[in-house]
């Protein structure tokens, strides 16, 4: 992929500055190149400090590794960010409803819009939550959806992540380590506020409370524990909420509640920020081995009880299969076009996208259908002749377990390298919330960043890096 | 004043012991420094007894003498603060004050947890390769001086709530333990016979047993002239002036304890044993304690603080 030919967040093809980063470049025009990259180590120190650390899956040492942060901030205008915004509210309205009706009445397999097959034979579709609505009607209390950009106005949703989206405590605190680091430059450019993500998200759990919880309802960040990955993240979120941070051995099902195990005895919770997956949620209905549920929890969530954020069952919509109709799950819920499109999708299931998909292997990327982080995928254009072929096995053995999509051309933003500038593929991961109250959007996101030059991979698990994302208050 | 519900005895249990965590590895600093001192000021065979000496109050001499035969600094030192083959050592203690730290990441401030964080990162550094002897006063101090940093953090940014009370508890609560250590094995020591004592012995090995405890010169500024074992012991025990005094750490718990009941609204049975533990130590003499023996009266004061922290543990549902 050469990314000359790509856009560019900050610079035009003629190599002028682009107004979204105008107050940007004045400021930085200004400074030593020398005290910028002596600023870089104090990121990394000040990220060191504030433990926002992760553990890489299948790494045995215990070493705790930062996700590289570059403190060139990507900038989105306010005139696109209101665009964007009307975009992802429409989508994640739609999702609520998409997963409220594939839980009862199932209008859009009934319409022939949409084939039962796909959720029929999809892991994360449970057969518990049919004919059951959770508290306030919501699915999808908080969603991340990842955002690609290809032109000036070429926007497109890479993926919708409706289980768990992970990555907020990166929003904030790269905001926090950019105006530590940078103070000056917020009062050149006036960006938009992040800070009050956690009070949002409290309020947007409480006000998705049970019936029977009092005026201030009791919320929890469930998480597996230390050991995990985000761990980081969840403590942080807990701590911000003013939230306890719960594992599965501190909760208790007694007299029809949730309880968890305090200093005082146990004490009802009413609202479960899981960050736990659906499969370990409670060993009496999924996984019997699971040691980091709550057996029980799902009679009691059946009995209206308790609040689980985000719902079981909702991972039916992360699946990349169900990702190829949204366009259609869209239109059908809301009677609008989508005003965010997807990244044209060949379903390999059906036969006639197969025989394309094989003819085109070295141009497509292939993504396995319930796969996420970047693992199990084929990147036609940058792999070996022999990985393709591999590939190709596989692909042929189980169609209906890929999706292919062409090789984006990534929008690029400047990172800064020894060497000054230097542009790399990014994305943008904006964060949802859901609740009777409202969709909420919080201005901004997460930017994951190809570290590796002309890498297209933004995973953190697989070398990416973020940066600070802005929008700009004008 | 808005009272909101209790904290997980999971996240009590982890701030009890990230605070007891910090606590030992200061005083194990402590005892490594008056060591090293003893050592350089005595012949070689002084400092050998003096370095067994420490480990014996560590509890560490078993397990040391699986590794090495014969008791030099360096290797003591070694040992206590980073040894792998030590899973007591100061390096572990560090590791596992911020591994707690991490488990009650959600009730201790960003500043606390920043500071055990940092103080994890520095010593961890400093604690990489060994410890040269021309560095061991440096590393010592800064084991003192992080720990101090986090009691810092803890006083300035804590409310005063029931983690507070978790936390001073269990830096309370260690702290009378390492005292009580201390004083009998440099006790035993230094007492070979009981016909010993009240007569006075050699300034430099009492000065030892101050320094252990950082006391020699609050010691010297209240008892200036005097150095008996009798008048050590009563500072070390019943001087409750003195922060590193049994009779200190113990008003110390009790108020802590007494935090925790009024926010609980009930006392329970570490509210017992408290009382009893604090009424055999308000009421004893220097003189009596002698009569008594030493010895006897540490050890038992060393199981009755054990038998505080798993009554706090229990009453407080620190395990399921």
């Amino acid at each position: 992929m050469n990314s000359e030919i790509c856009f560019d967040e900050m610079h035009a093809p003629d190599g002028s500055v682009r107004p979204a980063y105008a107050g940007y470049q004045e400021w930085l025009s200004q400074q030593d190149e020398r005290w910028m990259h002596s600023k870089s180590f104090e990121a990394e120190t000040f990220f060191r400090k504030t433990g926002i650390t992760f553990n890489v899956y299948g790494e045995d040492d215990a070493e705790e590794r930062l996700i590289p942060f570059d403190m060139v901030p990507r900038i989105i205008t306010g005139r696109e960010w209101r665009r964007l915004s009307r975009g992802i509210e429409q989508r994640v309205r739609a999702l609520n409803a998409f997963m409220h009706d594939l839980y009862h009445r199932q209008e859009i397999i009934r319409a022939g819009r949409l084939p039962e097959r796909l959720f029929r034979n999809n892991d994360a579709w449970l057969p518990q939550m049919v004919g059951f609505t959770p508290p306030g009607g919501v699915y999808t209390h908080i969603v991340g959806i990842d955002l690609v950009r290809t032109g000036p106005d070429d926007f497109m949703v890479l993926e919708d992540n409706a289980r768990t989206p992970s990555g907020v405590s990166y929003m904030l605190e790269n905001r926090e380590t950019m105006m530590a680091m940078f103070p000056e430059l917020f009062s050149h450019v006036s960006v938009r506020s992040v800070s009050d993500y956690p009070a949002r998200l409290a309020a947007s759990l409480a006000a998705c409370a049970p019936h029977g919880a009092g005026p201030k309802p009791s919320i929890a960040v469930l998480t597996p524990g230390i050991y995990n990955s985000a761990y980081f993240e969840h403590a942080f979120l807990a701590d911000q909420m003013g939230a306890e941070l719960v594992e599965g051995s501190d909760l208790r099902v007694v007299d029809g509640k949730v309880q968890m195990r305090t200093t005082g005895g146990y004490q009802p919770v009413d609202v479960i920020y899981r960050r736990v997956d659906d499969e370990f949620l409670d060993p009496l209905t999924f996984n019997p081995d699971s040691v980091l549920g709550v057996p029980g929890i799902m009679d009691v969530y059946r009995a209206g009880n308790v609040t689980i954020a985000n719902a079981p069952g909702t991972g039916v919509a992360d699946d990349k299969a169900i990702y190829s109709f949204m366009p259609e799950i869209v239109e059908f819920y809301t009677g609008e076009k989508p005003l965010l499109p997807n990244v044209e999708t060949w379903r390999c299931a059906d036969p006639d996208a197969l025989k394309y998909v094989l003819d085109n292997l070295a141009e497509l990327v292939v993504k396995e259908v319930h796969g996420s982080g970047g693992y199990g995928m084929l990147i036609g254009p940058t792999s070996s002749k022999k990985e393709i072929a591999a590939f190709r096995h596989k692909l042929e053995a189980k169609p209906e377990n890929y999706i292919a999509q062409p090789t984006l051309s990534l929008s690029t933003c400047p990172i800064l390298t020894r060497k000054g500038l230097a542009p790399r593929h990014v994305d943008l991961r904006p964060f949802v919330l859901c609740s009777p109250s409202g969709v909420d959007i919080t201005p901004g996101g997460l930017t994951r960043v190809a570290i590796k030059k002309g890498s297209l991979v933004v995973n953190s698990s697989q070398g990416g890096g973020t940066k600070d994302s802005w929008v700009l208050d004008d | 004043m808005a009272n909101r519900t209790h904290i997980l005895g999971r996240t009590a249990n982890a701030t009890f012991w990230m605070y007891r965590y910090l606590e030992r590895a200061e005083n194990t600093a402590r005892l490594l420094a008056a060591g090293q001192r003893m050592a350089l000021t005595r012949g070689a065979e002084m400092a050998s007894q003096e370095w067994a000496s420490v480990l014996t109050t560590l509890g560490l001499k078993d397990s040391y003498l699986t590794q090495y035969d014969e008791y030099t600094g360096s290797h003591v030192c070694d040992f206590v603060l980073r040894s792998k083959n030590n899973p007591e050592s100061v390096l572990s203690m560090m590791e596992r004050a911020r591994l707690n730290a991490r488990m009650c990441r959600s009730a201790i401030t960003a500043e606390v947890w920043e500071s055990v964080n940092e103080g994890w990162m520095s010593l961890r550094e400093l604690l990489s390769k060994q410890v040269r002897s021309a560095n061991l006063h440096e590393v010592l101090m800064a084991i003192r001086r992080e720990s101090a940093v986090v009691r810092g953090a803890t006083h300035g940014s804590m409310l005063r709530n029931e983690i507070y009370s978790f936390a001073r508890a269990g830096t309370f609560l260690e702290r009378a333990d390492n005292t009580a250590r201390i004083l009998d094995v440099k006790y035993y020591l230094l007492l070979p016979s009981l016909s010993y004592v009240g007569t006075p012995l050699d300034a430099g090995q009492w000065d030892n047993v101050l320094r252990s405890l950082s006391a020699e010169r609050a010691y010297r500024w209240l008892n200036a002239g005097r150095s008996d074992i009798r008048s050590i012991a009563d500072f070390l025990i019943l001087d409750d002036r003195f922060p590193r005094s049994l009779i200190f750490c113990y008003h110390a718990m009790r108020e802590n304890l007494f935090h925790l009941a009024q926010f609980h609204g009930r006392e329970g049975k570490v509210h017992e044993t408290m009382r009893e533990a604090d009424v055999k130590l308000s009421e004893i003499t220097v003189e009596a304690i002698f009569e008594q023996g030493l010895h006897e009266f540490l050890l038992g004061f060393i199981a009755d603080n054990n038998k505080l922290a798993s009554a706090i543990a229990e009453d407080y549902r620190f395990i399921a």
